[in-house]
């Protein structure tokens, strides 16, 4: 998923790996102070405060948004039959059961999964769960027609295809079966989908009461999560209290909430989160702090700073199949001549982002360092620009003096990227051209083949912990939409070779998930040798927190556990 | 924004004005020396040209005292500074040592103002920036008068069906929300992919050019020009001299062009400072919301933009730029208040 904004990412068939082995989020203290993870601590109670400057877009409905933003909050509002851990580091990448009693084994080739209901969980509304509210929640997923992912995750569910085609008459009879006497839900699936609890773990799954209106809420209905929303209110705040009917079930899947209310106030300026942070009004600020507060936070208020590493990467992604950069040895160039020291200064500094060459992200299934593009390669790691090589790859690919705009957005950073490549481009030889556009259309129109893009600024944030979230969405040859403002494969890469061993990469994955991720790891070198991005870097993460916060928790799949954390 | 309010009361000449002295001298000579006799209208002239001629100087203030590639990032670049090496970005500090800040004003030759995000000499940015400024702004304005001007004497003139058109016509411009008007086509132009590039005749124009910006700012402010002028033209139309002119068979051009357009022109050139100002004014809202000059070019607008990333630790990158802005602006009214009690006694422009 991209970090704020609404991804409209009508992507891949078929994802990879049951892929929860050597994963994690990172969890380790970094020089000097603060990363993540400290076990849960402090009272219960109080309100917890958190700003933003801007509401979650989109759709408040958990079927529809897809930011990070709502996610956060919704994780503790709702839950699905399986659960992402809630805990800090490695552990938070592990599915556990959470409405259901177990994490089912799938059977029939990885075509069935097998659900039994835990017993006696209730709905924010005072419903009793029922197996049926499960096949009601899947079916509305296709009827409101405009959950993002309904026909790129879920429609591999029998039916599915049907429910795509025909939403207002969906009909799930034969792909989830349930029984509310036995409390049980099958799922029937049209081939084996190595990926599927993830997909069911995150908040498009989330179970809502049977009668929830198959159409757009306006504000997220009742879940069974400890809290409940009470008021969703884009332009003032967002507010959610506890939910009289929650009894802890399962600590892991779904503990319960430490603050009484969590209200996320909207509208304030980032510098003003900082200030408010600061200054103990607020508790917690969504956005990133401001590069110029960085040094203040630093210096005087480093015990409320926390600096996580993010499986996410940043990255410019250059169009292979135009000019110059249909070219392997033009874009091999710019790969070598890329200064990632100077792009993770312009991002806040080494403490900030970490220089990567290839697509996953460290501590990710498949993650092997892999880093041609550097001087003295071999370790893995980027240490260094090769411009004398890149240079003669330049001469020898015949582009010198192409054009090349370069596209990316107009916050700060990206700019400053932009102006970064702007200046490397025109050393190389090109004659660089800025094409800075507003954030707010910049991804759909770089993902949009009709506007020719050349080399495109973006980011990847995981959806779940998989190799495919990155390799199959971003750069899988299904991923390329032609003429469509939901390509995520801005690249518009497609390499028969390598889909071919995505694809075996991803049906390993239903039975020798590690096997699988060893695939993965070759299919991240081939296509880092073929440089459809310039791989730029790692992003970490910083959380300020106000000073009564206590027990901060940082989940690699869910970031900052707003709800584990005390107040009082 | 510029429009004329009639003045109601007379106009008081010195005794030299309504003496003998003034005899036989043009209407220009008199409003030359009026003008030469306002002190504080010629303290801000000479106060533009200054910032003119500083503007120009920027390739020698950045390569002969700077020693400096404004336009080249240098995010691992030192420089020696009272004989110790300095980062020109430097990395935070306190615990965790978090962030990047640029150097900030050493009051020397190099980085005299400090460096920006991504480690440029901020004053030679600055002077650099105030060539596109001005260049964009004096453009812009020129543009937009000339424009104006020649829509307002065709449709003046003529009247009828051609007046109501082409005065509809601007109605429409000036109804549409300025910024939204000019954000829609500097979008547009934008996004523009490198194999469809703007063409004009045979003027070829990416989306680095200056004269994007120019193009647009110009066109958006013909109306205001034009309603003035229009109305102007329209009574001049019905003066004895037209009629005596016409009388004596003159054609049309003539009459446009030797009758009525001198007796325009001097509210022309009136506008002209006015409307510079204000076209610098929007260049730099555009700049600053990123649709204006493009980077790694700098005005005056990006440069407020680079420095508001820094307002807390460096705000010098964007305060020194804004003390231009307003300069110029200052120095361009008070200048165009003087040329009009100069040139133009009769009435009045003034800035609201």
């Amino acid at each position: 998923m991209r970090w704020r904004s609404l991804i409209p990412v009508l992507v891949v068939v078929g994802l990879t790996g049951l892929v929860l082995t050597a994963c994690g989020g990172g969890s380790k203290k970094s020089s000097g102070s603060t990363t993540s993870s400290s076990s849960s601590a402090g009272a219960s109670g109080g309100t917890f405060i958190a700003v933003a400057n801007k509401a979650p877009s989109g759709s408040p409905d958990p079927q529809i948004d897809y930011t990070l933003q709502e996610w956060q909050l919704l994780i503790f509002s709702h839950d699905g039959l399986v659960a992402f851990k809630r805990a800090g580091g490695t552990e938070g990448t592990k599915l556990v059961p959470d409405l259901a009693t177990s994490v089912p084994k799938p059977t029939d080739g990885g075509k069935t999964y097998t659900f039994t209901l835990r017993k006696g969980i209730k709905f924010s509304d005072g419903k009793e769960l029922k197996a049926s509210d499960v096949k009601y929640t899947f079916e509305r997923l296709f009827k409101i027609k405009q959950s993002p992912n309904a026909g790129s995750w879920y429609n591999v569910i029998v039916g599915g295809d049907a429910c795509v085609k025909a939403p207002d008459t969906c009909n799930l009879d034969q792909g989830v079966i349930v029984d509310d006497k036995k409390g049980t839900v099958t799922f029937h699936l049209t081939r084996g989908d190595p990926e599927f609890l993830d997909k069911i773990a995150v908040p498009f799954a989330f179970i809502l009461p049977t009668g929830t209106p198959n159409k757009e809420v306006q504000i997220p209905p009742a879940g069974t999560g400890p809290y409940k929303w009470v008021e969703y209110n884009p332009n003032k705040e967002l507010k959610l209290v506890r939910n009289t009917y929650f009894k802890e079930w399962s600590k892991d899947a779904q503990p319960e909430g430490k603050p009484d209310v969590i209200l996320e106030k909207l509208n304030i300026s980032v510098e003003g989160e900082v200030t408010q942070v600061e200054n103990g009004t607020a508790d917690w600020m969504f956005d990133l702090p401001p590069a110029d507060r960085l040094n203040e936070m630093s210096t005087k208020y480093a015990d409320q700073v926390y600096v996580n590493p993010l499986t996410a990467v940043l990255y410019f992604a250059f169009n292979v199949r135009i000019p110059p950069f249909n070219n392997l040895k033009a874009r091999q160039a710019v790969n070598y001549a890329t200064d990632r020291n100077a792009l993770v200064k312009i991002y806040g500094g080494p403490k900030l982002g970490v220089p990567t060459c290839q697509v996953l992200p460290p501590n990710f299934p498949g993650y092997k360092p892999y880093c041609p593009y550097t001087k003295n390669p071999g370790s893995g790691k980027w240490t260094g620009p090769d411009m004398a090589k890149a240079q003669k790859l330049v001469a020898e690919s015949g582009t010198k003096g192409a054009v090349v705009k370069v596209n990316t957005d107009t916050t700060d950073v990206n700019k400053a990227f932009g102006e970064y490549f702007i200046g490397l481009l025109n050393k190389l030889g090109y004659k660089a051209q800025p094409q800075f556009l507003s954030a707010d259309i910049q991804y759909p129109f770089c993902q949009n083949s009709k506007n020719k893009i050349q080399f495109c600024n973006s980011s990847w944030y995981q959806d779940y912990p998989a190799a495919s979230d990155f390799l199959n969405v971003l750069l899988g040859c299904s991923s390329y939409i032609p003429n469509s403002n939901a390509s995520p494969n801005i690249a518009e890469f497609c390499d028969p070779t390598i889909q071919h061993k995505m694809n075996a990469a991803l049906q390993k994955g239903i039975t020798d998930p590690s096997a699988a991720n060893d695939m993965w790891a070759e299919v991240d070198k081939e296509v880092t040798d073929q440089a459809p991005w310039v791989a730029m870097m790692n992003p970490k993460y910083v959380n300020f927190v106000s000073k009564r916060v206590k027990g901060f928790i940082f989940s690699p799949q869910w970031y900052f556990l707003i709800d584990q954390a005390s107040v009082k | 924004m510029a429009v004329f309010e009639p003045e109601a009361e007379g106009i008081i000449l010195d005794a030299e004005e309504t003496g003998g002295d003034v005899v036989g001298r043009s209407p220009w000579a008199l409003a030359g020396r009026r003008l030469v006799r306002n002190k504080l209208a010629m303290g801000a002239g000479v106060l533009f040209l200054a910032i003119v001629a500083v503007s120009l100087a920027a390739p020698l203030y950045a390569h002969r005292v700077a020693h400096t590639d404004p336009f080249e990032p240098n995010l691992s670049g030192t420089f020696q500074l009272n004989g110790k090496t300095v980062q020109v970005i430097q990395q935070g500090g306190g615990k965790l040592g978090l962030g990047e800040t640029p150097v900030g004003p050493t009051w020397h030759s190099k980085y005299l103002i400090g460096a920006d995000q991504l480690g440029r000499d901020v004053m030679a940015r600055v002077l650099y920036g105030g060539r596109a400024s001005l260049f964009i702004g004096f453009g812009s304005a020129l543009l937009a008068c000339t424009l104006a001007l020649v829509l307002a004497l065709v449709a003046g003139y003529f009247g009828g069906t051609v007046d109501l058109v082409l005065s509809r016509l601007m109605d429409l411009i000036w109804a549409f929300p300025l910024y939204l008007f000019a954000i829609s086509l500097a979008t547009v132009l934008l996004a523009r992919p490198t194999n469809k590039p703007l063409k004009i005749g045979f003027v070829t124009l990416n989306a680095r050019s200056l004269w994007i910006p120019l193009l647009i700012i110009g066109l958006v402010y013909v109306p205001y020009v034009y309603r003035p002028i229009r109305g102007q033209v329209l009574s001049l139309r019905e003066k004895e001299f037209v009629e005596a002119a016409l009388a004596q068979g003159a054609g049309s051009f003539r009459l446009v062009f030797r009758e009525i357009l001198p007796n325009v022109i001097s509210t022309v050139i009136v506008l002209l400072p006015l409307m510079i100002a204000t076209t610098i004014l929007t260049e730099a809202a555009l700049s600053y919301l990123s649709i204006g000059v493009q980077s790694p070019q700098a005005s005056w607008g990006t440069i407020i933009q680079d420095g508001q990333a820094l307002l807390y630790s460096r705000p010098w990158v964007a305060i020194l730029p804004g003390i231009f802005i307003v300069l110029t602006v200052l120095a361009l009214n008070v200048f165009g208040d003087g040329l009009r009690d100069a040139l133009d006694p009769r009435s009045k422009v003034r800035v609201k």
